[in-house]
């Protein structure tokens, strides 16, 4: 605007105030060079989003595989029988080499724990790795420096780490899926955490789905609008979603955990477990994460339920229905694969969501897995964020490793979202 | 879901009264039959009734039209109702467990407003509840997050709605929700393990901690990105076209149609995704936690390790806690002034929408 | 155009309600019947009996109210937020207005057929009996949706494929379903708010020989826009027009023939010849 009123200045009035001809022209080609540039800075902030995006994925995917440099306490080469390697003898010479390697009072332990005439070989070779051989990692390096910088990897860990056995490691095996917790990095796995997830999840969506579609139908099908308490359940909801995740994990502590511990520890059934008989429990994880995802299940599901076009309401009416009959037999029906949709995007909020639970009291450490609502209880990010405050390199791996897990698993659950929604859009198209 | 119907029908029959009246009705012709259904439908009472009244009416049968109890009905409907409540409940939930906590933290002696707001050190081991540290680091982290998404998500938003083709659309959108999907622990880990030694190598290892609120702000800023483009980008594209249109044919530029038409006709909704970040920024927890610092100090330099609220609450939760400890008091007190910002945000932008609101048509 | 005010209260005595088959009946009573949506008043003071078994066509310009009428028959307007309705329906002998009516018995009594065919997102067969089962139905339910769809004159171009979803079938032929569907509830009156103007004129005729059919049965009031259609159709006639508050009013009512022969009021004439709405 500036150049315009500048130009009028200067230009020839021929035929008005206009500028017009050859000043006209260097000031329109001022203007679009003007507009070229702000267009490439606009295209570079989505390009600058979309690197961001690919660096978070390089760095996880770059910490989960990689060369470790590992030194042994006992070569197992050293336990080879008669040239047999370790991991080919049978059962028996196993226990013997065990027996001769650690104290007698753990081979007592072990044996109180499980007879070894019960456990499996594979047992018993863990075991010797576990106590005998003594793995432990000096360093490791991320996937990117072992395989564009091999060479000055194995160098360093020569220099480093002499007599060390160096290879290359992927942190997200099918063991660190089933192992369950462990202070060892190289034996950890997830699997308490997937386990405590799914239970916290379990308990989520039924404390939450019914709650929350029955929040919706009320208000979208029951409330008049002109109602002050119906008008205030709705800005409270909307207001809800804003709260920060951390405050629900304070109400969750004062509430659950502590006002209702007799029942979320499981005591008022005497099924709890005595020992820790507190209410930092499943129970307690998931109705916490319920309360936080109660509005977003309620914003989706009248969002729904308002698509419902009105003709379908009064065919039911007209024909005698009761409120409820319609709203059964055509309303939720019509709106389900919104509410479903809705849900899955909420459900995979809560299981990223870490803070609420760290504050209602997840377990720093089980390896236990979760037996029911009233077990103590870890998931998995929880235990992301554990392993990622560890100053130890291995742990970062180890994180980086249940991080693609977790990744995995809400990006097949947003694609199923996804899919529930464009089935239902085609479904639409083709009535 | 048609299946779950069938299933569920059986129960509904018997909570709904009209369930219950079946009677079998086999008829041969209409007529004849809206007399033989009038009674099955009332049961015996109602029908002898019916008969008695019809002539009286002009001969045709004469139906209750009574409202019978429909208790399964009202059942259903306070279910419903208390469903709706439950929000209230949380609400209410929250208020009093933060207010009754943060009332016993400073009814003991070791504390007061004065020194609460007034204080620089934050010590609970030797009674020091300034919470002015904890502030600072959360302002912080929040300007500079806000400094990265502000910038980059409006230009996006823009670049959404008034450059690119449907197409580029289409897969662009599902690219910023799946940055808006990824848990914040995860962005957490991005900014020790990725955004800290970037800028410790950019800056140097002497000017940079291990931890600091800079790399958490950055990060912090990237994760609320496709919360701010998404949301300026759904207050772009409703501005009419006839707004736009009008604008070319004045001869005006894409840009000067963007800047000067689009986006000043869309500013309330921009403005309430500006103030939903922030709120976000200050009740992000997880990535502070990880990688911002775990120790409270009263620094202006983002490149030190500082605590922040969230961070604060999370660390002192995540240890051993014994109820009714000053501990445990203090972390409601904090919680209740983060609840109150965020809380006072969130409102702020619902009426700029709703003040500000362009009526279009 | 002026109205007399209290032209409509006076109409029924003065234009000799028709008593149809001789019985002095009337399937539903209109009396001093106002309608509000909030504030305004959308039809005042309407007194209009409509006779039983017969075929009563409710004409008027748009905007009139003779859907907000119609509506008033069985309630439909319980669901428009802010409708409110003074004075009383009466189907026989009871006030439908009354405080211990129940809705849902009233419109189970006097079913409606909507202007836009509206069949719900389920099969053929589960449209028609959706209704009489959750009325209570326990009878043969196959033999109960072919007579339904036979009377809508449906039977042979759908009974093929009674499974399958009714959102297949032509306009025309989900309007008949929805007709079948109200019909298989067996109510006295069926109400029809312009059943056949999203249909094609083939779609209509097939209509409105399955309206005069079931008009052996069943009491039918239906709005229409078509002069002709109604004229066609229908036994009787109502009609209806704005004042100059835009609030509806009964003009005139009575026989068909009359109406569109030799009408009383001057506005009728004017609005059938065509020199008005
Ligand atoms: N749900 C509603 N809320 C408020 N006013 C309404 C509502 N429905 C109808 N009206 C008003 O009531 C008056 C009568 O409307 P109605 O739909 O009954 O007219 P109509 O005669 O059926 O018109 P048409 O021939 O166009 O269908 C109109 O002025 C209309 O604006
Ligand atoms: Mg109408």
């Amino acid at each position: 605007m500036m150049a315009l009123h500048q130009q009028q200045a200067v230009s020839e009035p021929t035929g008005g105030l206009m500028p017009s001809g050859p000043t006209y022209h260097r000031q329109v080609e001022a203007r679009q060079r003007r507009g070229r540039i702000w267009a490439i800075i606009f295209q570079a902030a989505l390009v600058s989003g979309v690197i961001a995006l690919c660096a978070l994925i390089f760095n996880i995917v770059n910490q989960s595989f990689g060369y470790v440099a590992i030194v042994n306490n006992i070569d197992p080469a050293e336990l080879a029988v008669d040239g047999t390697p370790l991991n080919a003898l049978p059962k028996e010479q196993l226990v013997e080499i065990l027996e001769a390697n650690v104290s007698a009072g753990l081979m007592r332990r072990y044996a109180h724990d499980v007879p070894f005439a019960e456990r499996s070989r594979e047992d018993i070779h863990g075991l010797i790795l576990e106590r005998v051989v003594e793995p432990q990692v000096q360093a490791t390096w991320g996937l990117f420096d072992s395989v564009f910088a091999r060479g000055s990897v194995m160098a360093e860990a020569e220099e480093r780490f002499p007599g060390s056995d160096v290879y290359f490691r992927s942190w997200l095996t099918t063991s660190f899926i089933s192992n369950s917790q462990s202070s060892e990095p190289l034996r950890a796995g997830v699997r308490t955490a997937i386990l405590g997830s799914l239970w916290v999840v379990a308990i989520t969506i039924l404390f939450s789905f019914p709650i929350g579609v029955g929040a919706a139908i009320y208000l979208e099908e029951y409330a008049h609008r002109e109602r002050p308490l119906n008008r205030l359940i709705q800005t409270n909801i909307n207001n809800l979603a804003g709260v920060p995740s951390i405050i629900y994990g304070m109400l969750g502590l004062a509430i659950f955990v502590r006002v209702l511990e007799a029942f979320t520890s499981g005591a008022f059934l005497g099924v709890g477990d005595q020992s820790t008989a507190n209410g930092r429990t499943i129970i307690s994880a998931g109705m916490t994460l319920g309360l936080l995802i109660l509005p977003l299940i309620i914003i989706n599901g009248q969002e729904a339920i308002r698509a419902v076009p009105s003709s379908l309401r009064q065919a039911g009416f007209g024909l005698g229905a009761t409120h409820w009959q319609v709203i059964w037999h055509h309303v939720l029906p019509s709106a389900m694969p919104g509410i479903l949709t809705g849900t899955i995007l909420a459900i995979s909020r809560a299981i990223g969501e870490t803070a609420p639970l760290v504050v209602v009291g997840a377990s720093t450490f089980i390896a236990l897995d979760p037996s029911g609502p009233f077990s103590k209880f870890t998931v998995l990010p929880i235990q992301i964020y554990q392993w990622t405050s560890r100053p130890q390199d291995e742990f970062r791996n180890l994180a980086a490793a249940a991080i693609l897990v977790l990744l995995i698993l809400l990006l097949t659950l947003n694609a199923s979202a996804v899919l529930l929604r464009n089935q239902f859009n085609r479904r639409q198209a083709n009535a | 879901m048609d299946r779950l119907n069938r299933e569920l029908e059986s129960t509904l029959c018997l909570l709904l009264p009209d369930g219950e009246q079946g009677v079998n009705m086999t008829q041969s012709a209409p007529v004849a039959h809206a007399a033989v259904s009038a009674e099955s439908m009332q049961g015996p009472v109602a029908g002898v009734d019916g008969q008695a009244d019809a002539d009286a009416v002009g001969g045709g049968p004469k139906h209750d039209l009574r409202r019978k109890p429909r208790v399964g009905e009202s059942f259903i409907q306070g279910f419903l109702f208390l469903c709706g409540a439950v929000s209230v409940l949380t609400t209410v939930g929250i208020v009093i467990v933060l207010g009754r906590e943060t009332l016993l933290f400073f009814a003991s002696e070791e504390v007061n407003l004065l020194k609460f707001f007034g204080g620089t050190e934050w010590q609970p081991a030797i009674g020091r509840f300034g919470i002015w540290p904890l502030v600072t680091a959360t302002l912080m982290a929040s300007l500079i997050a806000m400094a990265v998404a502000l910038p980059v998500g409006l230009c996006i938003a823009i670049y959404l709605s008034e450059y690119a083709a449907q197409r580029t659309r289409s897969i662009l959108k599902p690219i910023l929700e799946v940055l808006a999907g990824v848990p914040t622990v995860v962005y957490g880990y991005f900014a020790l393990t990725f955004m800290t030694p970037l800028l410790r190598g950019m800056l140097g290892r002497d000017l940079v901690e291990i931890y600091n609120t800079a790399s958490a702000g950055i990060v912090i800023g990237i994760l609320v990105i496709p919360l701010v483009s998404s949301m300026s980008d759904d207050a772009l594209t409703a501005v009419p076209n006839s707004l736009r249109q009008a604008s070319y044919g004045l001869g005006a530029t894409r840009l000067e149609t963007a800047l000067r038409i689009v986006l000043p006709a869309a500013l309330s909704g921009v403005a309430a995704a500006f103030i939903v970040a922030i709120s976000r920024a200050i009740g992000e927890t997880m990535i502070v936690a990880i990688a911002a610092g775990a120790g409270p100090n009263f620094t202006f330099s983002p490149f030190r390790a500082a605590e922040t609220m969230t961070g604060h609450i999370v660390r002192i939760s995540g240890g051993d806690l014994s109820y009714d400890s000053i501990d445990y008091n203090s972390i409601f007190a904090i919680g209740l002034l983060l609840f109150l910002l965020t809380l006072s945000l969130n409102i702020l932008s619902q009426w700029i929408v709703r003040r500000f609101r362009e009526e279009y048509e | 155009m002026t109205i007399a005010i209290d032209r409509p209260s006076q109409l029924k005595t003065e234009t000799n309600q028709p008593s149809p088959n001789g019985t002095g009946r009337f399937a539903i009573e209109a009396g001093a019947m106002h309608v509000y949506y909030g504030d305004f008043c959308a039809v005042r003071d309407v007194q209009l009996g409509v006779p039983a078994n017969k075929i009563t066509a409710i004409i008027g310009p748009s905007g009139c109210g003779k859907s907000t009428v119609l509506r008033c028959f069985n309630r439909m307007n319980d669901l428009i937020p802010g409708a409110r309705i003074e004075g009383e329906v009466l189907f026989q002998g009871q006030n439908i207005y009354d405080d211990n009516v129940d809705p849902v018995e009233v419109r189970r009594r006097i079913g409606m057929v909507f202007q836009k065919p509206n069949p719900f997102p389920k099969t053929i067969y589960e449209n028609v009996a959706w209704g009489t089962r959750i009325n209570g139905f326990r009878g043969d339910m196959d033999e109960m949706v072919e007579r339904a769809l036979r009377s809508a004159a449906l039977w042979d171009e759908v009974k093929d494929k009674l499974q399958q979803s009714a959102l297949g079938l032509s306009g025309g032929q989900q309007q008949r379903l929805c007709i079948a569907r109200a019909i298989a509830v067996e109510p006295e009156i069926i109400l029809m708010d312009e059943p056949a103007s999203a249909l094609d004129p083939i779609a209509t005729l097939r209509i409105e020989d399955l309206m005069k059919e079931l008009s052996e049965k069943y009491t039918i009031i239906v709005v229409t826009h078509n002069m002709q259609q109604a004229a066609r159709i229908s036994d009787f006639t109502a009609f209806f027009s704005v004042d100059d508050r835009r609030t509806g009013v009964l003009i005139e009512f009575d026989d068909t023939e009359k109406i569109f022969t030799n009408p009383s009021q001057k506005s009728t004439e004017d609005y059938i010849t065509g020199r008005f709405g």
